[in-house]
């Protein structure tokens, strides 16, 4: 889409959506004096280092302790300060999510919780560190709001929009390379998802590093005479409604894929809206009901069927079967 | 323009009536509600009294007065003594006090600081008030704020939450002296007695080896929780954390020191050595109401 400033795909470039925060929250920081970042022992790996060393009078290391991570980010919420917690997901919102409940979601305190290291792309790590599961921990908490960010140049826009926004927020980060489809006019907006590539058949819904994935299939479709439709939905909660049920009216068939739980997740929003507003046929991509593992991102992704050619089947699948 | 305590004493024989009605306020507003928390919040009155009428800077008609020092309730389940203490200090009206734990009332069962002006925070899970207590501090720091207090109240039995002795480092680390700790050191928790469920002494030891000063005191003294919050306030080597010693269900004689009343209101309990159900109330007020009596007497 002309008016999204997308990159072609043959131009894509590559980096992991933690930079783009690391960039975006020292932006934030420049912009805003409120602004401060809190961090359990992971500076570098979750990118709070830059804001840290350029700020260091706004930075406090809490050391290994996430449930405190979070409850001191509240503390300073409650003075006034919009407050970036990070760590890895596995262990915010893993580890301390009912701090995370009762001290800024049912408190209603601005903290930021920033997930790093989330999903298939943590690697070799394993299971214990692929938090798959925070999507819909997060999302099921009221007042939070939920963002999973396509690439690094949104995650730096993401995180600018957190700074301007009066809720609680998660954000949701990868930590190896990840496709970079999007530039610095490509509109954000928490709440809002975007129409990435029009089409007529089907409607692929996807976030994080699956969007591109969609991106790719939706290309290699249309050569197949699938004319797909790619929604981006980077804010999982508040849902934008509207723009997916506008092109569900016109599709009547619909693929989502996240790296993540396919319970709770974005596949599960999609259906609850669709269940309840549109219903039609629906195909959820995404881990099914189990864990991580040892390996290279493409090889987990491989794995877990995440691939452009395992959309390529369900898209055929759903267009074949009406 | 906020109101500060400090600069209109009232005296000690004043500050125990006060106490003795927030214990009275505690038992009516238990009773009335049905469920609820009677021993922790009984032994808690005289701290509560000398908070709200001497310790803290505080203006109930103006509860976000911008200089006001805070209170931090970290054992939400105790807050039926600081909603009494509130409605004496005139935050709203005693009558609401009967709305304790209701449908729609401001009094949540646990506190909820977006339902009540003059709550500084929410809680009842255990363990996160010193936490947000090192939060408002360090923001304070940052914004080169002195002479604002944070004093957080918490119970023996919550500190073994991990959570705690992670907010204790960190306040250590920084040298967070603003922070006044009061631990309600009652001996009791649900299950039974803090040592029996899990031994937590040598108390002062583990604050002391954390990098704490420790100010040990009996906290139905209202005269040494005062004296102790000024000491408190004086130093500032080291975040500071008061032991104080409490009898849980103090001044009513068949709950004090019996664990069977940390999560049973009067009225509905079936515990040994208590008077029958519809009596329990009747008598714990008689009992207050005495012991009124006496206050007056020993101070004339």
């Amino acid at each position: 889409m002309k008016d999204l400033h997308l990159l072609d795909i043959e131009n894509w470039g590559s980096e992991p959506t933690r930079k783009g925060f690391g960039r975006g929250l020292v932006k934030a920081g420049e912009v805003n004096k409120q602004v401060v970042a809190l961090c359990a022992d992971l500076t570098g790996s979750v990118q709070i280092a830059p804001f840290a060393e350029k700020f260091p009078e706004r930075y406090v290391e809490v050391g290994i302790a996430e449930q405190n991570l979070v409850t001191v980010a509240s503390g300073m919420a409650k003075m006034g300060k919009i407050p970036f917690t990070a760590s890895y997901a596995a262990f915010s919102p893993g580890r301390n999510w009912e701090q995370i409940k009762t001290t800024a979601a049912l408190n209603n305190q601005p903290v930021k919780i920033i997930g790093a290291h989330a999903g298939l792309y943590t690697g070799p790590d394993g299971a214990t560190h692929q938090m798959l599961e925070d999507v819909a921990l997060m999302r099921v908490m009221p007042n939070m709001v939920v963002i999973v960010p396509g690439d690094s140049v949104e995650a730096e826009k993401a995180t600018i929009a957190m700074a301007n926004d009066p809720r609680p927020n998660y954000l949701r980060l990868a930590r190896d390379k990840s496709p970079v489809m999007t530039t610095d006019k490509t509109p954000f907006e928490i709440g809002k998802a975007y129409v990435f590539s029009p089409g007529q058949d089907l409607t692929i819904i996807a976030n994080g590093t699956m969007t591109s994935v969609a991106m790719e299939a939706a290309e290699k479709l249309f050569k197949d005479g699938i004319d797909a439709e790619v929604i981006h939905c980077p804010t999982v909660k508040p849902l934008d409604g509207a723009t997916i049920l506008t092109s569900v009216k016109k599709t009547k068939k619909v693929i989502t894929i996240e790296e993540a739980q396919i319970s709770g997740g974005l596949g599960g929003a999609v259906s609850e809206l669709l269940g309840e507003n549109l219903p039609v046929p629906i195909k959820r991509m995404g881990i099914k009901d189990e864990y991580g593992q040892s390996g290279t991102p493409e090889e987990l992704l491989n794995h877990y069927g995440l691939t452009v050619k395992n959309v390529m089947v369900n898209a055929h699948t759903l267009c074949e079967s009406k | 323009m906020g109101k500060n305590y400090t600069a209109s004493k009232l005296s000690i024989d004043k500050l125990e009536l006060i106490a003795n009605d927030i214990r009275q306020d505690i038992i009516k507003s238990l009773e009335e509600a049905g469920s609820g928390h009677s021993a922790g919040p009984l032994g808690l009155a005289d701290i509560f009294s000398a908070l709200y009428f001497d310790i803290l800077k505080h203006d109930p008609e103006n509860p976000n007065w911008e200089e006001r020092d805070i209170l931090l309730l970290s054992n939400g389940h105790c807050v039926p003594v600081q909603y009494a203490a509130m409605a004496n200090a005139g935050y709203f009206p005693k009558d609401e006090l009967k709305t304790l734990r209701k449908f729609k009332s401001r009094l949540q069962g646990h506190p909820e600081r977006e339902k009540l002006p003059g709550l500084e925070n929410t809680s009842g899970p255990l363990g996160c008030g010193l936490s947000q207590a090192a939060g408002i501090s360090l923001s304070m720091k940052m914004d080169k704020v002195s002479h604002r207090w944070i004093y957080t109240v918490m119970g023996d039995g919550e500190l073994n939450e991990g959570n705690i002795w992670e907010a204790a480092m960190l306040c250590s680390k920084y040298n967070l002296h603003n922070i006044i700790g009061i631990v309600d050191r009652n001996n009791i928790q649900i299950d039974g007695t803090t040592e029996h469920v899990m031994p937590l002494e040598d108390l002062k030891a583990k604050w002391e080896s954390f990098g704490w000063h420790v100010i040990d005191i009996d906290g139905n003294d209202i005269e040494a929780v005062i004296d102790a919050c000024s000491m408190a306030r004086a130093i500032v080597e080291k975040p500071i954390v008061i032991i104080a010693h409490t009898v849980p269900g103090k001044g009513v004689d068949y709950m004090e020191y019996d664990y069977h009343w940390h999560g049973m209101p009067v009225g509905l309990s079936d515990v040994a050595g208590a008077p029958p159900k519809n009596e329990q109330a009747k008598v714990a007020l008689k009992e207050l109401r005495t012991l009124r009596g006496k206050i007056r007497n020993e101070h004339e």
